[in-house]
C-alpha cells in the first residue's frame, strides 16, 4: 500500500511540471509586466533597468528554470496589489474555501444517498421520477443563478438566512446548498444506476430467498457494495466542486480563494493567479489520489501494483 | 421490396434510402418524449437567435432613464410596451434576452467546434501512433484535467483580457481534453480491427488510414459528446460573463444581464430571473437532444446513463 502511494505521489510531479509550464508560458506570452509595476510617468530607462534586474530580458528557458527554482520553494513572486508574497495570501483564504467545499460535499451526500436508494428500490415511483427530473434540471441550471434565486427566496422574501458573508452557520447554508445541488444530482444518478445493477445480482436473490429482511438486503448487500463507485465519484468531483466554489463565493461574497482569484484576474495580479492555480491543482490531484487509495481499500478485489 | 430496389436506378435508390433514413429518424425522435422536448427547445432558441431583429421590440441597448426597473407586463406597474420589464438603465429585457441568445449559441457552438478540432486531431494521432507520443499527450491531458475548467479559463483571461474571441479560445482550450481522451480510446480499440489492418496491409499511407478509416468511425461518439459539450460551454460562458470576464458591453449575453440583475435582486427580481430561465431551458434542451442522439448514434452507450 505504502509503495503504491509513493508511486502515485511520484506521478504527481510530471503533471505539476506540465501545469507550471503551461502557466509560465501563458504569463510569458502576456508580455512584460514591468509597465504595470512602475508609475505611469516612468522613463524607458527605468523600465529597462527594472526589466533587467528582474531577469525578464533573459531567454524563455532560462526564465522558466529560475521560475521553477522559486516555485519549489513556494515563492510565486509578490502581489503588486497587496505588496506581499502571494502564497501566504492564498493559503490564508484556503480554509474558507475548504469549509464551503466540505459543507457542500457533506450536504450533497446526505441528500443523495436516501434519494438514490429510494429511486433504485422503487423504480418509476413518484419519488424516482421526481429525483430524475430534479437531477436533470440541477444539471442544466447555472450554479450562480441558483445561488441568486436562493438569495431571492430565502434571504429577501423569507428572511431566513443572511444574504452574504461568512461567520455563523446561517451564512454557510445557502452557498453550501448552491454548490451541493448539482453534485447531489450527479451522485443520486450514479447511486441509482449502480444499486439497480447490484440488486439484479445472484447474491441478492440468494439473500432474499433465505428469508433476509428486505431492509437488510438493501442496506447490507446492495448499498455497501455500491459505496465503491460512490466514493470514487465523490472524490473525482473535487475539481468540479472547487471550480464551483470560485463562482459561488462571488455570488455570496464568501471570503475565500475564489474572491481573491477573481479580483486578481480583474487587476491582472499574476503572482496571485499563479499561486491560486497551483494550490488548487495540488488539491485536486491529491484528492484524485485519495480516491484511488480509498477505492483499493474498499474493494479487496483490486490489487495494488 | 427486393425487386423494387434492383429495378431502380442507383440515384433513385440512394434517394430512397436517404428519405427512408430521414423517416426512421423523425419517427425515433417522436417516440422519445424528452428528445422531442429537447428538439423543440433548441429549435425555439435557434428561432430567437435567427429572427432577433424582428422579435425584439426595442433597441436592446437603448437607455431610457424614465423607465428604470419597470416590472413585467402582467404585474402591477408593468406596461405592454415592455413584456419582461426593464433593467436599471431602462433597457427592454425581452429585447436584450432575444439578442443574448445569439451570443450564447455563437460562443457555445464555435468553442465546441474549435475544441473538437484540436481534440480529435490529438486523439487520433496519439491513439494511432502510440508510444512516447501517446504518453506525452496523455500526461498533457492529465495536467489539463487537474485544473478545473473555470480556473484555466480565468488564467487565460487574466493574460489576454476579456473579449468574444478570447472567450471562444478559452472555452476551446478548456474543452479539448475530453475529445482527445474519447477519440484516443476509440482509436486504440479500432486500430486492431480487420478493416484497419487490411488497409495498412495493402499499403495505405498512415495519414490516409487516419483520415479515411479512423476519422469516420469516431464521428458518432464525437457528435454525441459535442452536443452535450455545447450545453456545458454555454453555462461556462454565462458564468464568465457573470463574473464580468466574458462578453463585454455593448455586446449582450445572458450571463451579463444576470450580472446586472444581481444587485437589484431585492427590489426587481425579474432582472436576474428571466436570463437564468433562458439559460436553463436552452441547456436542458441541448441535454435532452444529446441524450436522444446518443441513443440513436451510439447504441453501445445506451446503458451509460
Amino acid at each position: 500500500m505504502a509503495s503504491y502511494i509513493f508511486k502515485r505521489l511520484g506521478e504527481m510531479i510530471p503533471v505539476l511540471l506540465i501545469i507550471s509550464f503551461i502557466v509560465f508560458a501563458l504569463v510569458f506570452v502576456a508580455g512584460n509586466p514591468v509597465a504595470l509595476m512602475l508609475p505611469e510617468d516612468a522613463s524607458q530607462e527605468d523600465i529597462d533597468q527594472l526589466t533587467a534586474s528582474l531577469g525578464l530580458d533573459q531567454p524563455f528557458l532560462v526564465q522558466y528554470g529560475k521560475y521553477l527554482f522559486h516555485l519549489v520553494q513556494g515563492e510565486f513572486g509578490e502581489s503588486f496589489r497587496y505588496n506581499t508574497s502571494a502564497l501566504p495570501l492564498v493559503l490564508e483564504r484556503l480554509p474558507a474555501t475548504l469549509e464551503l467545499a466540505v459543507a457542500a460535499l457533506v450536504l450533497a451526500v446526505t441528500m443523495a444517498i436516501p434519494l438514490g436508494i429510494w429511486s433504485a428500490t422503487k423504480q418509476n415511483s413518484p419519488v424516482d421520477l421526481l429525483a430524475a427530473g430534479g437531477s436533470v434540471i440541477g444539471k442544466a441550471m447555472p450554479n450562480f443563478w441558483l445561488g441568486i434565486m436562493l438569495i431571492l427566496i430565502f434571504s429577501v422574501m423569507l428572511g431566513w438566512f443572511p444574504v452574504s458573508g461568512r461567520g455563523t452557520l446561517g451564512h454557510l447554508v445557502l452557498p453550501a446548498l448552491t454548490l451541493a445541488t448539482g453534485l447531489a444530482a450527479e451522485i443520486t444518478r450514479l447511486l441509482r444506476s449502480s444499486m439497480i445493477e447490484i440488486l439484479n445480482q445472484d447474491y441478492i436473490r440468494t439473500a432474499r430467498s433465505k428469508g433476509m429482511r428486505e431492509g437488510m438486503v438493501v442496506y447490507k448487500h446492495a448499498f455497501r457494495n455500491s459505496l465503491i463507485p460512490l466514493v470514487t465519484v465523490v472524490a473525482l468531483q473535487t475539481s468540479t466542486v472547487v471550480g464551483g466554489t470560485l463562482i459561488t463565493e462571488t455570488v455570496f461574497s464568501w471570503p475565500g480563494l475564489g474572491q481573491l482569484l477573481i479580483q486578481a484576474v480583474h487587476t491582472r495580479d499574476m503572482a496571485i493567479v499563479q499561486a491560486c492555480v497551483f494550490v488548487i491543482a495540488v488539491l485536486v490531484i491529491f484528492m484524485n489520489l485519495v480516491a484511488d487509495v480509498l477505492y483499493r481499500l474498499l474493494d479487496p478485489r483490486i490489487k495494488y501494483e | 421490396m427486393q425487386t423494387d430496389t434492383t429495378m431502380a436506378s442507383p440515384a433513385e435508390r440512394s434517394r430512397r434510402i436517404r428519405s427512408n433514413r430521414l423517416l426512421t429518424w423523425s419517427r425515433r425522435l417522436l417516440r422519445s418524449k424528452t428528445g422531442t422536448v429537447g428538439f423543440i427547445l433548441v429549435l425555439a432558441v435557434l428561432f430567437l437567435a435567427a429572427f432577433a431583429d424582428v422579435l425584439a421590440t426595442h433597441n436592446p441597448n437603448e437607455v431610457n432613464p424614465a423607465l428604470m426597473l419597470k416590472p413585467p407586463a402582467w404585474l402591477e406597474g408593468g406596461s405592454s410596451q415592455h413584456l419582461l420589464g426593464t433593467d436599471h438603465l431602462g433597457r427592454d429585457i425581452w429585447s436584450r434576452m432575444v439578442y443574448g441568445s445569439r451570443i450564447s449559441l455563437l460562443v457555445g457552438v464555435t468553442a465546441v467546434v474549435f475544441a473538437g478540432l484540436i481534440g480529435v486531431a490529438v486523439g487520433i494521432v496519439a491513439g494511432f501512433y502510440g508510444g512516447w507520443l501517446d504518453r506525452v499527450f496523455m500526461r498533457l491531458v492529465d495536467a489539463f484535467l487537474s485544473i478545473p475548467n473555470i480556473l484555466l479559463a480565468l488564467v487565460i483571461l487574466s493574460v489576454f483580457g476579456p473579449g468574444v474571441w478570447t472567450l471562444i479560445f478559452v472555452l476551446g482550450v478548456t474543452n479539448w481534453v475530453n475529445y482527445a481522451r474519447l477519440v484516443r480510446g476509440e482509436v486504440l480499440s479500432m486500430k486492431e480491427r480487420e478493416f484497419v489492418k487490411a488497409a495498412r496491409a495493402i499499403g495505405v499511407k498512415n495519414r490516409m488510414v487516419m483520415v479515411r478509416h479512423l476519422l469516420p468511425n469516431v464521428m458518432s461518439p464525437f457528435i454525441v459528446i459535442s452536443t452535450l459539450s455545447v450545453a456545458t460551454t454555454i453555462i461556462l460562458e454565462a458564468s464568465l460573463s457573470f463574473l464580468g470576464l466574458g462578453i463585454q458591453p455593448p455586446d449582450i449575453s445572458w450571463g451579463g444581464i444576470l450580472s446586472d440583475g444581481r444587485d437589484y435582486v431585492a427590489t426587481s427580481w425579474w432582472l436576474a430571473t428571466f436570463p437564468g430561465i433562458a439559460i436553463t431551458l436552452t441547456v436542458l434542451g441541448i441535454i435532452f437532444l444529446g441524450d436522444w442522439l446518443r441513443d440513436v448514434l451510439d447504441p453501445r452507450g445506451q446503458n451509460r446513463r
